[in-house]
């Protein structure tokens, strides 16, 4: 790795304190680094800088020079530079650090402009607290709190604004609640590319809308939810469902495509409630799609495996490993496992050490479907680089790739409400030897297999072991049925795009009677002869660290929660078919740059 | 510790007799025959509730015959005992209390559990909960002990109100202030 240059420092002073700080850091980042807290509303760290909600005033001065020599003036009262302040305040989202920049954000004018400016924000806010979504993580209440005056003056009838705007399929707008900070303007404009949204009428009437004849139906519509520092802009799914504080954040990882979006996942007793992203600004900055979102609403489907079952009758999972071993041992020297794309890196390995234990053929199926340039790839494999970093392939083919090509950033205005039309497939060498009669039983790592390229007549020729988590085809058909968890309910790993390697926890238990993947995949092999293994991460991870070489001296409890990068060197000849995401540009387009 | 050992006095003979110690009591006893009476015939005769009493907790609806719930969870979040459970719900937009919003869907308070505390009242921003002067729960199964919904509003009733918030909101939408 070529370090990074490093970046000019320049030395600000912020109340009294000297800090270097990255030249062009403006004055509410640098504040965060000393420590120091600039309230903001129309700020993100992401978005450009528009400065109209006139909260993070801070008081500025610079050191003083004679205007004819240049030479500094000194203070004859401390013995050091004068600074000359400007006398009124400047807001600091929109100055940057310059050399001997001084910052003073604890005077009494900056007291007296924020209590200011937060009464004119509350002044038309209906204060409807108990009934909104935001209360609890409300930066109106956070700072009404901190820097406001405790009380209004207002005693005039406040505006009335329509509450329930349907801005788009997902989002739903309450008028009076919003501060027009702009921020979901200029994440459409210049994160989606997606103009639709934008203020209307002047003054007190200033009211947020969509574009005529259009609705904010991209995939990223709900990022404006997160990114709303009130209320106003509100999920249609989670709203009113339950109040935020009540709920248990767990760090997960999108699991729609290669990209690994970091995401939090909120759940009480149990139930998960929402999903929203979390900042990894190598991955996905501050964003996730929404149909990532909806991703928990499976965990509690009617078709979720809950039962072992052995030809259809309930068991046991002693007695659906025996039967499982058993035919596998009738069937040796024609067995295929279908790995998976979508199981963690702990499940490949123990999926890799099955197959090898019975020696089978190992198949894995393969997601495409056009990505849409910012957070969803072409691969819709979570975990496809898991697959080839923990030895389980070594090589893949993609489902129909000649017909998707992922689209290009200019067209995502133009993307579909969700994204679908995915390609599953890539197991014809897998059919071919089936109707060939070389293969006589199949073990499904929670793939349908009827979906992936396989007809039923092909299915019901060989004799099928599924370990999976939802009912389909393949379970039905299947001579026994191992139930197991869904992301939401284990821990692992993923390996991204970029060959990063990301952790994700256990936010909920798994329902009743659903095994963990690992104690499944791991009571199989041991049925059948192969060494026993952890089936607790943490635990896993010393043996994953002992045997796969990219993951050396690695530990479970070590990768960060923004995740680790690999060496991606072993891989650099296979063609992936992702294109340009958000943070990852695909290796021929970067070695055409370069 | 040194051990002082002490010596009992012999009881004289009238003392022998018992008769002072006798009359002592019975003195005890007249005393309470003539003294007015302690005890209530309960339940025929109920005791006065102070004002302030802190009773069953129940939930009010304004003199208009609003069901002041909004249901923002806040009692649940501070109920120590945890006896509080709501489900949220929304007002449909064409309802007369439409522009509220909010209401529970269900609103249920486990006797078994509460421990009259008080907390979910003082915490109520929009004051629909109340500790009022029913103090006798009683129930031959568990499921007879979880106050639901309804049962909290029959024993809640109406109770003065004095902001009519959502009362004053409505006005100002009436007034034009939607309008420009």
């Amino acid at each position: 790795m070529i370090a990074a240059p490093k970046p000019d420092l320049v030395t600000v002073n912020i109340d009294g304190r000297e800090i270097a700080v990255p030249k062009g850091t403006n004055v509410i980042e640098a504040a965060r680094l000393a420590g120091v807290d600039v309230p903001y509303y129309c700020y993100h760290p992401k978005l450009t800088v528009v400065g109209n909600c006139r909260m993070c005033l801070i008081e500025m001065g610079m050191p003083a020079v004679d205007p004819a020599t240049k030479a500094p003036i000194m203070d004859p009262a401390t013995g050091k530079q004068k600074i000359n302040w400007i006398p009124r305040p400047q807001i600091g989202c929109a100055t940057n650090a310059a050399p001997g920049l001084h910052i003073r954000t604890n005077t009494p004018q900056i007291k007296d402009c924020r209590e200011g400016v937060m009464e004119f924000l509350l002044i038309n806010h209906p204060l409807d607290c108990p009934i909104c979504d935001q209360a609890g993580e409300c930066k109106l209440q956070e700072q009404a709190t901190g820097y406001g005056r405790g009380y209004s003056r207002f005693i005039e009838q406040k505006n009335v604004k329509p509450k329930r705007t349907q801005l788009g399929p997902r989002v739903t707008l309450d008028d009076e609640r919003c501060i027009l900070c702009s921020r979901c303007i200029r994440f459409c404009k210049e994160i989606v590319r997606d103009d639709v949204l934008g203020f209307i009428d002047r003054g007190s009437y200033s009211t947020l809308t969509c574009h005529p004849g259009r609705m904010l139906t991209n995939n990223y519509s709900l990022n404006t939810v997160d990114i709303c520092p009130v209320g106003a802009l509100t999920s249609t799914d989670f709203r009113f469902k339950m109040r935020v504080w009540f709920l248990k954040q767990t760090n997960s990882i999108d699991t729609e495509s290669s990209v690994g979006a970091n995401t939090v996942v909120w759940s009480r007793e149990g139930i998960i409630y929402r999903i929203t992203p979390r900042r990894n600004d190598m991955v996905n900055d501050t964003w996730v799609s929404d149909s990532a979102r909806e991703l928990y609403k499976p965990v509690r489907a009617a078709d979720r495996l809950t039962a072992i079952k052995i030809g259809n009758v309930d068991s046991t999972l002693d007695a659906a490993v025996k039967a499982a071993a058993d035919l596998l041992r009738a069937n040796a020297g024609a067995i295929a496992v279908v790995g998976s794309g979508r199981s963690s890196v702990e499940e490949q390995f123990l999926t890799r050490k099955l197959a090898e234990v019975v020696k089978a053929s190992i198949h894995f199926v393969s997601r495409v479907a056009a990505g849409d340039g910012i957070l969803i790839s072409s691969d819709r494999n979570p975990n496809t680089r898991g697959a080839l970093v923990t030895g389980l392939i070594s090589r893949f083919e993609h489902a129909g790739s000649a017909g998707v090509r992922p689209a290009s950033a200019e067209k995502a205005g133009k993307m579909p409400a969700l994204p679908g039309g995915v390609v599953t497939g890539a197991l014809s060498e897998l059919a071919a030897r089936i109707d060939a009669g070389t293969i006589k039983a199949v073990v499904s790592i929670n793939e349908d297999l009827v979906a992936a390229d396989l007809t039923p007549a092909q299915l019901a020729k060989v004799a099928v072991i599924h370990v999976g988590t939802h009912a389909n085809a393949t379970s039905a058909a299947a001579k026994v049925v191992i139930p197991t968890t869904t992301v939401f309910e284990k821990n692992g790993t993923f390996v991204n795009q970029q060959f990063r390697i990301q952790k994700f926890y256990k936010a909920v238990p798994g329902p009743a009677g659903a095994v963990d993947d690992l104690i499944a995949l791991e009571r199989l092999g041991t049925a059948l002869g192969a060494a026993a293994a952890a089936t607790e991460v943490n635990a896993l991870w010393t043996t994953l660290a002992a045997e796969v070489p990219a993951l050396r001296t690695m530990t479970f409890a070590n990768i960060p929660d923004t995740g680790l990068l690999l060496d991606a060197t072993p891989w650099t000849g296979l063609h992936f078919i992702e294109g340009e995401t958000l943070h990852y540009k695909p290796a021929a387009a970067a070695a055409a740059k370069a | 510790m040194a051990i002082i050992p002490l010596e009992r006095k012999p009881l004289t003979f009238v003392e022998r007799t018992y008769v002072p110690n006798i009359m002592a009591g019975l003195k005890t006893t007249w005393k309470h025959f003539v003294r007015p009476k302690e005890t209530m015939e309960y339940p025929e005769e109920r005791p006065a509730i102070p004002p302030n009493y802190r009773g069953v907790p129940t939930l009010v609806k304004d003199p208009n015959g609003r069901e002041k719930c909004v249901s923002c969870q806040l009692c649940e979040f501070v109920c120590p005992p945890k006896a509080i459970r709501i489900t949220p719900g929304e007002i449909p937009p064409d309802a007369p209390n439409g522009h509220v919003e909010r209401a529970p869907q269900a609103f249920d308070i486990d006797m078994l559990r509460c421990i009259y505390c008080g907390m979910c009242e003082e915490v109520c921003p929009e004051e629909a909960i109340f500790l009022q002067q029913q103090y006798s729960m009683t129930g031959y199964t568990r499921e007879e002990m979880v106050n639901n919904k309804a049962r909290l509003y029959e024993l809640g009733g109406t109770l003065p109100d004095e902001h009519f918030k959502w009362d004053k909101k409505k006005a100002a939408e009436e007034h034009g202030n939607d309008r420009h």
